[in-house]
């Protein structure tokens, strides 16, 4: 009689395993054109209708007129990040809906690995519905969003971590200054807005298209804040982890 | 005896807000000790709310104990609980497999995620012994009950488990289904010499299939033995019999007639 062993006292970090987890979701995916469709249809959408708006502050010569593609920028950059949020939280929400977190955590995937797959997976999401948007921006309106540099676009895709919030994307939209420099804002708001990795993103987007000026300093402090909330989620959702082990919510979530 | 399955002194209290729904204070386990031996079959056997599943749950690490300890294989499962979580599985009608993913989908997820390194080739074995292969490219979310409980058992025996804990693995299953799913479970032990803990209501299945069954009620483990010698113990032609005494805190017949 033979007992059947596989690997064992495994304890590292296993690329396998998040390999995994993205091909779950890519199967989901996968399986509804609807949802595929749905990624690109928005943003196209909505560059659709803000393009036509920039054109109309061109021909109207105001000081958005002097800066081609400003507002566009700021729809597609708000985009990303309002996506990245999103591909987070529906991924996470297949698994309650699907009652699947039990099955995930007894097997050997660690918290951490769970978190790295969902963000892999935003990042997917994003870009599925980014690029026929952005693409779709150069023969309309003669505005490539590629044109802002890599930087600033991986900056863009960065603001990823902000994901964890699901509802607060919405609540700092207003003080994220995407279509209004930040200087518009009343000084006590000022401060707050600067605290947000996206505010940095829009007044960089703005510097370099009005201004012609890398803005080194807003990247340099998007990254930073990005780092910071990063850590500061997976330290949450940690410790979020721990609490529903205590708690046995991890077999009681559901539809 | 060499054990799989080691638990001292284990004990789950929930915290004050849980607990005020719950009978016992939110004591869903009070201190319960056992040991399951290697390449045998155990049944954790009580009614609702007598702490199966939390037990279940706890020896999985869903669930930190609030006091006690639990070896798995030789581990510490409260501090290493990832050495030995690739050689264990758990199937649980109330754990549902992602229902939008094919089987074959699926499988393959949970292969990765164990680790299995021919997965098609485990698939394909898996296909034959639990006569799942017309079911493959067929969403999850479409099949019957039955056949979803040889899928979540496909799941179960993906990494081919030395621990197989399982969760009332016959429950809503109609008797054909249940006696097939049972048979199954006594050829993959012999076979494997894999060591199996269930939770279980069904009381044909606990005699049919366990060595050792452990009784619980509020939390507490009241009796333990061989089926055998629970009849014996009770006086009872069967465990259902015997369950009910316990539930219903009868004295034993055995006892009484001495």
């Amino acid at each position: 009689m033979t007992v059947f062993e596989t690997a064992s006292g495994d304890t590292g970090f296993s690329p396998r395993r998040v390999g995994a987890l993205i091909l779950r979701y890519l199967y989901v995916l996968r399986s509804s054109w609807p949802r595929l469709l749905e990624l690109a249809y928005w943003p196209a959408m909505q560059v659709i209708v803000w393009g036509f708006i920039t054109q109309f502050f061109m021909t109207n010569s105001s000081w958005v007129a002097q800066a081609t593609g400003v507002l566009l920028g700021a729809v597609l950059l708000w985009d990303v990040l309002f996506r990245s949020q999103l591909g987070i939280s529906v991924s996470f929400l297949e698994e309650m809906w699907s009652r699947n977190l039990g099955h995930l955590f007894v097997s050997p995937l660690r918290p951490y690995e769970f978190l790295i797959a969902l963000a892999t997976m935003s990042l997917v999401r994003t870009l599925i519905g980014m690029l026929p948007a952005a693409l779709l921006a150069i023969p309309l309106y003669h505005y490539s969003i590629f044109d802002l540099g890599l930087p600033l676009l991986i900056l863009c895709f960065g603001l990823g971590a902000e994901g964890f919030a699901w509802v607060a994307v919405f609540a700092i939209s207003p003080i994220a200054a995407v279509f209004y420099p930040v200087s518009v804002l009343p000084a006590w708001l000022q401060g707050v807005a600067y605290a947000l990795p996206p505010a940095h993103v829009f007044e960089g987007m703005r510097t370099l298209m009005v201004e012609h000026v890398f803005p080194t300093d807003h990247l340099l402090a998007a990254i930073g804040l990005n780092a910071l909330y990063l850590a500061v989620a997976g330290a949450v959702f940690l410790a979020a982890f721990a609490r529903a082990r205590v708690l046995g919510k991890l077999l009681q979530v559901g539809e | 005896m060499e054990a799989a399955i080691e638990v001292q002194d284990l004990t789950k209290r929930y915290p004050a807000k849980r607990s005020a729904k719950d009978a016992g204070g939110g004591l869903a386990v009070d201190a319960i000790s056992f040991t399951v031996a290697r390449g045998s079959t155990t049944a954790l056997l009580g009614g609702n709310g007598a702490g199966k599943t939390t037990t279940l749950s706890v020896l999985l690490g869903l669930l930190l104990p609030t006091a006690g300890t639990i070896r798995v294989l030789g581990e510490d499962m409260l501090r290493h609980r990832y050495r030995v979580l690739s050689r264990m599985n758990f199937s649980s009608p109330y754990v549902e497999v992602p229902r939008r993913l094919t089987v074959e989908q699926n499988l393959r997820v949970y292969g990765r995620l164990y680790g299995v390194r021919d997965v098609g080739g485990r698939i394909r074995e898996l296909a034959h012994d639990l006569d799942i292969a017309d079911l493959l490219a067929r969403q999850t979310g479409e099949l019957s009950a039955g056949q979803r409980t040889r899928v979540a058992l496909a799941k179960a025996l993906i990494n081919q488990p030395v621990v197989l804990l399982l969760d009332e693995p016959t429950a809503s299953l109609d008797p054909d289904t249940g006696d097939w799913v049972r048979g199954y479970l006594e050829r993959y032990r012999a076979r494997s010499g894999a060591t199996i803990l269930l939770a279980s209501h069904n009381m044909a299945e606990v005699e049919r299939l366990c060595d050792m069954v452990l009784m619980l009620r509020r939390g507490r483990i009241i009796d333990r033995g061989s089926p055998a010698e629970l009849l014996a113990r009770y006086g009872q032609d069967n465990l259902e019999e015997v369950f009910l005494d316990i539930a219903r805190d009868r004295p034993r017949r055995a006892a009484a007639a001495q």
